[in-house]
């Protein structure tokens, strides 16, 4: 069910653009209307959770120290791990999102139950995969910008010729729409596959999977199988971008599934864990320096509390103490 | 306790999974897995709220009519004060990489032990209440409905976390499962649902100085106590001051080295240590405890009990504050204590009387750890040390949780120890430093109810410690926490019987060579040193 609801969600995301688009016709709506509309809750919505987030305190100085202190000068630290001032910070931070290098340091604990004996070893796939993705995806999605511009930016040429380094016949084909399919498909397998990763795994994980695995696909079809003519696709998309949408041809259902799931992604991303894009930055034991000794952090909501005062003290155990020989302030 | 009493714990634990979906698994709570629950005076001690007299075992816990509202006002209040935990509801993504990094998971095999299901049990309700996708879409959003049943789970199993932080080291949006336990356990104490052996110690300390509830008269005594088994040791009367104005230095520790062996031995360490260098220095009865058993409660009380540290340093006017070998106590000093009740503007920048060093390292709290001040004293040979008095033990060191993953403080203890002992053997590198396992008893879940939640907790450190056992016949655990130097004897008698626990300072002591000492024929538990009676094992300390 956890897998099964997903699934059926997504074909009928493509199922409500079939029949929007082919039977009802209606081209204005998923062609301009849906897609603007995806794009304005995308950026409302992340905007608004950001600043949502923002508005939260941050009491404490409580990075994850992964590393050694920056303590005596002959003791060698470790900056990245554990940063003791903003630029090292940014330099973690930056492994962070650029690498992933948390991840990269994942181990698999696994048990040899005749022996009761507990084994670690590094565990590198999920960090392989999860940085394939991001990184296609991230490419894939820089690429579709020249569908939205014109003149084209040479710096897209420039990833255009990259991506497609691999000339196998025409059009040219990009490395990166296969590996972001073969790396979304390999982190949906792993969550349905892997025991723990099933178990923990909420439907709301395998649709977001399955979305983006429609999109490729989708995307994939219509290049190398349907051919859809993109001259007339960029007459929609850069009217799109230039706020003056028309839609002057038939665009084929195909372009229409693909671009409707790409909304359906958009609108969802605020409401759903893919905030973790924008939350990654925020996370207090990533982005603050361990520097708590040295710099003192403040917390805007301190407040004072009731303390047990040495006075109170003294008056509850003054004679004890003075029996104890240690001095007191009242006699 | 024999080996095959070893296996009876080790070979139920299986990483196999329920058929059911984790929320439609009831929580059933095993005896030997949880504590006692609160006791009415320790909440109404310190005043927190809603104390009554409740039996955790028992299923009516007599909780207050408006709970859900307690709780749910108490979760969007800690919303707007906690970036960490607002944000850490909201982004994971159950990726599952800390799924196996959680030692009660390791030794028990409890799925809601993974990190992650940890924090869904909190973010469930979360979705449900806070959010659009949970309002509307319920379970399909992973959300669900509070009730007693959620609340007794969270209970269970956010009393079966030690805020050791090892998930949030792997986590790609370090999610830390401590500051969402931090604030579950805020949640459960506004329904006055704590444990006793916590809430005693918070009381203990609150009225009388320290969680042991030591009493002015008993800590100076217990002190003598050391100081006189010190005189037998090494012939060397110690003389320590207790709430003495105008000393340069104001010495906080745990409680526990005070109590209970093998805490007493670092603790004649310190005192050893501190007499050979004349250190200008005094204990407070009122400020005795460096641990925090308060921050186990509410971020409050936590401060509430620290006060007292700046609060004596004030007094006494000292100049700066030296902390003894604790874990919480430290991540507590080093990312709460200033933020709290700082600015300390009333002491100085911790300078080194011995070496001059200044510690830039806490210029503005004003405290600087035990094992820092030692190894910057061992770094200008301003202590005389004879590491073969420490040939007698093979040695490996547990780093602890709190020292290495809220502070990093990972080389200090290290550069001490191979300084004053020759045999000295780390555990597999993914079991120490930044991914050190707990030792399944921190967080104040130190009690004896709870034994086999301990055992289990600790199995993946023991694990460690068997493979240097069998490997290099290691015979000592090292370490600089008191609650590890109780808690870990437990876990080696039960998991690697013949290793026991020594503190850093103890190690240290141990090899320290004080002017005018006797001929050391034992170390300071009493054994016997290697090549003691010819007394020319010391010899060998020249060329270190």
């Amino acid at each position: 069910m956890k897998i099964l609801l997903p699934f059926l969600g997504v074909i009928g995301v493509v199922m409500v653009a079939f029949v929007g688009v082919e039977l009802l016709n209606l081209r204005y709506l998923f062609g301009i209307i849906i897609p603007y509309a995806a794009f304005i809750t995308f950026m409302a919505g992340v905007i608004l959770h950001v600043l949502k987030w923002g508005r939260s305190a941050v009491p404490f100085c409580i990075p994850t120290t992964s590393g050694q202190q920056k303590s005596f000068p002959w003791v060698k630290r470790d900056r990245l791990d554990n940063p003791s001032d903003n630029l090292e910070v940014i330099g973690r931070m930056a492994l962070e999102v650029f690498l992933f290098r948390s991840l990269f340091s994942n181990t698999s604990s696994s048990l040899k139950e005749d022996e009761g004996r507990l084994i670690h070893g590094s565990s590198k796939w999920l960090w392989g995969a999860g940085l394939a993705f991001h990184w296609t995806f991230f490419i894939v999605v820089f690429r579709h910008l020249r569908l939205f511009v014109d003149p084209i930016p040479s710096v897209l040429y420039l990833v255009d010729s990259l991506d497609g380094l691999m000339q196998l016949g025409v059009p040219v084909l990009y490395w990166t729409g296969l590996i972001l399919l073969g790396s979304a498909t390999y982190l949906f397998i792993r969550r349905v596959f892997i025991p723990q990763v099933r178990y923990i795994s909420l439907p709301n994980d395998h649709f977001p999977l399955l979305l983006i695995i429609a999109i490729v696909l989708s995307g994939l079809l219509m290049r190398y199988f349907l051919k859809v003519d993109i001259i007339y696709v960029k007459d929609l998309t850069v009217g799109l971008f230039s706020l003056k949408p028309v839609i002057t041809h038939n665009l084929g259902l195909i372009f229409y599934i693909h671009l409707f799931l790409v909304s359906v992604l958009l609108a969802y991303f605020p409401f759903s864990k893919l905030m973790h894009a924008a939350g990654v930055l925020l996370s207090p034991t990533r982005n603050m320096p361990n520097n708590s000794r040295r710099v003192r952090h403040i917390n805007p909501w301190n407040y004072p509390v009731k303390v047990h005062t040495y006075e109170e003290y003294e008056d509850d155990f003054r004679d004890k103490m003075k029996k104890a020989g240690i001095p007191v302030e009242k006699e | 306790m024999s080996n095959s009493k070893s296996e009876e714990l080790s070979s139920d634990i299986k990483y196999t999974l329920p058929e059911e979906d984790w929320m439609d698994v009831p929580v059933r709570m095993k005896k030997g897995m949880y504590c006692h629950g609160a006791n009415e005076n320790s909440l109404i001690t310190v005043g927190f709220p809603n104390p009554r007299q409740w039996s955790s075992s028992e299923t009516n816990w007599k909780l207050p009519e408006n709970w859900q509202d307690i709780v749910l006002t108490g979760m969007a209040e800690r919303l707007e004060k906690y970036r960490s935990f607002h944000i850490f509801m909201d982004i994971c993504v159950r990726c599952g990489a800390c799924a196996d990094k959680c030692h009660f998971f390791l030794g028990t095999g409890d799925p809601k032990n993974m990190p992650v299901l940890r924090a869904e049990l909190l973010r469930s309700i979360y979705r449900r209440e806070f959010t659009t996708a949970g309002k509307l879409f319920g379970k399909f959003a992973g959300a669900r409905e509070l009730n007693e049943e959620v609340l007794r789970e969270w209970w269970y199993y956010f009393f079966q976390c030690t805020e050791c932080r090892r998930c949030s080291v792997f986590c790609p949006y370090g999610i830390d499962t401590a500051e969402i336990t931090m604030i579950a356990r805020e949640l459960l104490n506004l329904l006055g649902l704590n444990i006793e052996w916590i809430a005693g110690p918070v009381a203990n300390c609150y009225m009388k100085g320290n969680h042991l509830g030591l009493e002015p008269h008993t800590i100076t005594s217990s002190v003598e106590f050391l100081t006189d088994e010190i005189e037998e040791l090494t012939g060397i009367k110690i003389e320590p001051t207790f709430n003495r104005k105008g000393a340069e230095i104001l010495f906080v520790t745990p409680s526990g080295d005070l109590f209970a062996d093998p805490g007493t031995y670092t603790c004649m360490g310190y005192l050893m240590l501190f007499h050979e260098l004349g250190l200008d220095y005094t204990w407070s009865t009122y400020a005795s405890e460096g641990g925090n058993f308060g921050s186990f409660t509410s971020n409050e009380m936590g401060k509430r009990l620290n006060s007292k540290i700046y609060a004596e340093a004030k007094r006494l006017g000292v100049k700066w504050i030296l902390g003894g070998e604790c874990g919480h106590m430290w991540r507590v000093l080093n990312q709460y204590m200033d933020t709290w009740n700082g600015p300390a503007d009333f002491l100085e920048v911790p300078v080194s009387p011995i070496t001059g060093t200044v510690f830039e390292n806490a210029s503005s709290t004003k405290m600087v750890h035990i094992s820092e001040f030692t190894a910057d004293l061992l770094k200008h040979d301003r202590l005389e040390i004879a590491p073969s008095r420490n040939d007698h033990y093979k040695v490996t060191y547990h780093d602890s949780c709190n020292t290495s993953r809220g502070m990093g403080l990972l080389e200090e203890p290290r550069y001490i120890i191979k300084k004053v002992c020759n045999n000295f053997f780390e555990m597999p590198e993914h079991t120490i430093r930044e991914k050190t396992f707990c030792c399944g008893s921190g967080s104040g879940l130190n009690a004896s109810e709870n034994m086999e939640m301990r055992l289990r907790g600790g199995f993946p450190r023991a694990n460690a410690v068997k493979y240097v056992k069998n490997k290099y016949d290691v015979d000592m655990l090292a370490c600089i926490c008191a609650i590890d130097r109780a808690a870990l004897t437990t876990i080696m008698d039960y998991w690697v019987p013949g290793v026991r626990v020594i503190g850093v300072t103890e190690l240290l002591a141990n090899a320290m060579k004080m002017k005018g000492e006797n001929n050391r024929q034992t170390d300071l538990r009493g054994d016997p040193l290697l090549g003691a009676e010819g007394g020319d094992a010391e010899e060998e300390s020249e060329d270190v």
